[in-house]
């Protein structure tokens, strides 16, 4: 009788909580259809190769201020030999532009503005160019950052240009085998990271921000002045919480698979097991951080403190091995990027249950722990 | 034969930071009594109500509730007490008819009890309409079912009708007077509106300051058996009562600089009225107008203070 009448209240509970999330379509947006736009267009960006502009500043010397009339001028040479377009900019500033066509590379459009030297190195400090090209004596000097890739490629692919051979970066014989297939592509790297993330924000937002302003606004101390089971009410929002993490990921999933034709290689129930791992996770973390302030500017902070080191270090968006060696072990060790590298292990690498268990372990324990303590300080009122 | 106590206080004490909100309260609330805690906003009313629904703990002294202390009887004395705080949101887009679901089944209570109140309520025709878009007063008629789903022995309401309008507030008090003519509920309301105090309620503890200053029946407290009379007037000239402090005065002239009037409470009205229509005219001040009437719980409060309830 006693455990029907808590089954009852538990019911109850998690069914109010559910219909104060789906009868909200703001909630709806930013938990659905939100994700699902940033992975379409990252995956947009990234699968689809777009074609390079590299933009250069072209500085008048004695040997170049009759160009293009001058036709001995290297820089001549090769606006003669090459798809030559002359506009004249705003500033009454002469551009070149050459189309390089490359299929596997990509295109690349270098783009010459003929310019002064004071002007070229304004447009150097403004980002609108990454090198200067001077000519003196027919030899090329190029003015550019060593230390800027972009610019090392920019000035790679040139000499290649202005030693008359070609637009070809390879070695003759090389092959160039773009990587395409399911699994190596960004995309299947960006998902898993998107979802990962999501049931960070869900929770941290979702249920910490729910019960701070549940505070705020006097509705947690109408609640514990009932015979309802504190328990219960955690427990049934991180359920609800979970619940809804689970429909949003897997509808993002199912874009993704259907958009980009991503696939899980690895094993399903460790796919689930990881993800409501990870879930418990993160609902006990925001218990814990939203268990006794009731003004939501602080709340704010709180949340804040804890998703954005992880949003930056976690690797979702790019791998966090461009960090620093030293930080990289603190780095994985953050539950976002124990659940974000887990998952990814699933579907990328056909991981199964044994590779995720130990991080499935951990992530349940961070959760226990933070729930544990966080209900024991709770304030309700 | 004298009824059982259904809630005691003790010497009850609470502060918080700077404020002493209750300082040194002793009650004594009989079964089935409505009593109603009146004073103005600060008083201590919500503090001293807060404590005995077990919200907040006292610094000293003790409270009772059916014989029982919160400590160790929680769960027990929570299914026996009903409560309405004077602020509370309910979940903005649950229907009526789901809030008082979730909170029935704290209660282990079901569909028919939930069809009882929202008829008890008169909210028949908003029992599908989300919480968020009903008025103010059927918030508050909301509140109050919540308060009475499980039928409590005790019922505690916090201001009900506070920022209502008149209608809503009617609207609550009958929804009250039916409880007090059917149940056998022990219910202690905190007001700052004079008039429900005296409306509604058996017994009335007036305070400020964190302490009692009065308690007592209405009848009691006014003195309603003598013929305490309260005499208000006005004199010729505007503005004179600023001039004047009636420091000599045989009795205690009470003056609302405002509303440019004098007020004063004799003892008996055919001897007293006379002594101070003299006292006047040897001051060389006339009279424009002059009324006597009953006391009021506010006169009482002006006495007992120098300030209104409302003020």
């Amino acid at each position: 009788m006693n455990s029907l009448f808590h089954k009852n209240q538990m019911l109850q509970l998690i069914s109010v909580h559910f219909k104060e999330i789906i009868r909200e379509p703001g909630i709806l947006f930013w938990g659905i259809a939100f994700p699902i736009l940033i992975s379409l267009g990252l995956g947009m960006a990234f699968t689809k190769k777009a074609d390079t502009t590299r933009k250069l500043a072209i500085v008048e010397t004695q040997s170049t201020t009759n160009f293009p009339g001058d036709t001995n001028t290297r820089f001549s040479i090769l606006f003669k030999k090459n798809n030559l377009k002359i506009e004249t900019d705003r500033d009454g500033y002469t551009n070149y532009e050459i189309v390089l066509h490359d299929e596997l590379l990509g295109n690349s459009n270098f783009h010459f503005v003929k310019t002064t030297w004071s002007k070229a190195m304004v447009l150097l400090k403004r980002g609108k160019i990454n090198m200067i090209l001077m000519e003196k004596d027919r030899k090329i000097e190029y003015h550019f950052d060593p230390l800027n890739p972009d610019a090392q490629l920019t000035y790679l692919k040139l000499t290649k240009i202005f030693s008359n051979k070609g637009v070809e970066i390879k070695s003759a014989g090389d092959i160039i085998k773009p990587l395409t297939v399911s699994g190596t592509r960004y995309i299947d790297f960006l998902v898993p990271g998107l979802i990962a993330m999501g049931v960070m924000m869900s929770c941290m937002w979702g249920i910490s921000y729910g019960i701070i302003e549940k505070r705020s606004r006097k509705f947690l101390r109408r609640m514990v002045a009932t015979p309802m089971k504190k328990s219960h009410f955690l427990i049934s929002l991180m359920t609800v919480r979970i619940l809804m993490n689970f429909i949003e990921s897997a509808l993002l999933f199912l874009f993704a698979f259907l958009v980009f034709g991503i696939s899980i290689k690895g094993s399903i129930p460790a796919l689930i097991m990881i993800f409501i791992a990870g879930n418990i996770g993160f609902a006990g973390i925001a218990i814990f951080i939203s268990s006794r302030t009731a003004k939501t500017e602080i709340g704010n902070g709180y949340i804040n403190f804890v998703v954005m080191p992880m949003m930056i270090l976690s690797g979702i968006f790019f791998s966090y091995h461009n960090f620093p060696d030293w930080s990289i072990s603190f780095i994985e060790k953050l539950p976002l990027t124990m659940l974000a590298d887990g998952i990814r292990s699933i579907s990328i690498e056909g991981a199964g249950f044994s590779e995720v268990s130990f991080i499935s372990f951990i992530l349940v324990a961070v959760g226990v722990v933070f729930f544990t303590v966080g209900l024991k300080i709770f304030k309700w009122h | 034969m004298t009824r059982e106590t259904v809630i005691e206080v003790k010497g009850v004490y609470k502060s918080f930071k700077t404020v002493q909100a209750v300082r040194g309260v002793d009650l004594n609330i009989p079964k089935g009594q409505f009593v109603s805690i009146l004073g103005p906003n600060g008083a201590g009313k919500t503090t001293l109500v807060e404590m005995i629904e077990g919200i907040q703990k006292p610094d000293a002294g003790e409270i009772f509730i059916l014989g029982k202390k919160w400590k160790g009887h929680e769960i027990e004395l929570r299914k026996v007490i009903g409560l309405s705080l004077q602020e509370t949101y309910f979940i903005d887009k649950i229907t009526v008819a789901e809030t008082l679901k979730l909170f029935a089944s704290f209660y282990s209570l079901g569909n028919k009890r939930v069809a009882e109140i929202i008829g008890m309520m008169g909210l028949e025709e908003k029992r599908k309409s989300y919480v968020v878009n009903l008025s103010g007063g059927q918030k508050q008629r909301l509140a109050l079912g919540i308060a009475l789903i499980n039928s409590p022995q005790v019922l505690l309401l916090d201001e009900p009708t506070s920022g209502l309008d008149p209608n809503a507030r009617h609207e609550i008090w009958n929804i009250l007077f039916d409880l007090k003519k059917k149940e056998q509920t022990t219910i202690i309301l905190t007001t700052h509106y004079l008039e429900e105090a005296e409306q509604l309620c058996d017994y009335i503890i007036i305070m400020n300051e964190g302490t009692i200053l009065r308690e007592g029946t209405l009848d009691l407290l006014l003195d309603n058996e003598s013929g305490k009379k309260v005499i208000e007037f006005s004199l010729n000239i505007k503005d004179q009562f600023t001039e004047i402090p009636f420091l000599d005065a045989p009795f205690k002239i009470e003056t609302d600089i405002q509303a440019d009037r004098g007020r004063v409470i004799l003892e008996q009205i055919e001897t007293d009225l006379p002594i101070l229509l003299n006292y006047l005219k040897s001051k060389n001040l006339r009279i424009n107008d002059l009324v006597f009437r009953k006391q009021t719980l506010d006169d009482l409060f002006i006495s007992l203070t120098g300030r209104r309830i409302n003020e």
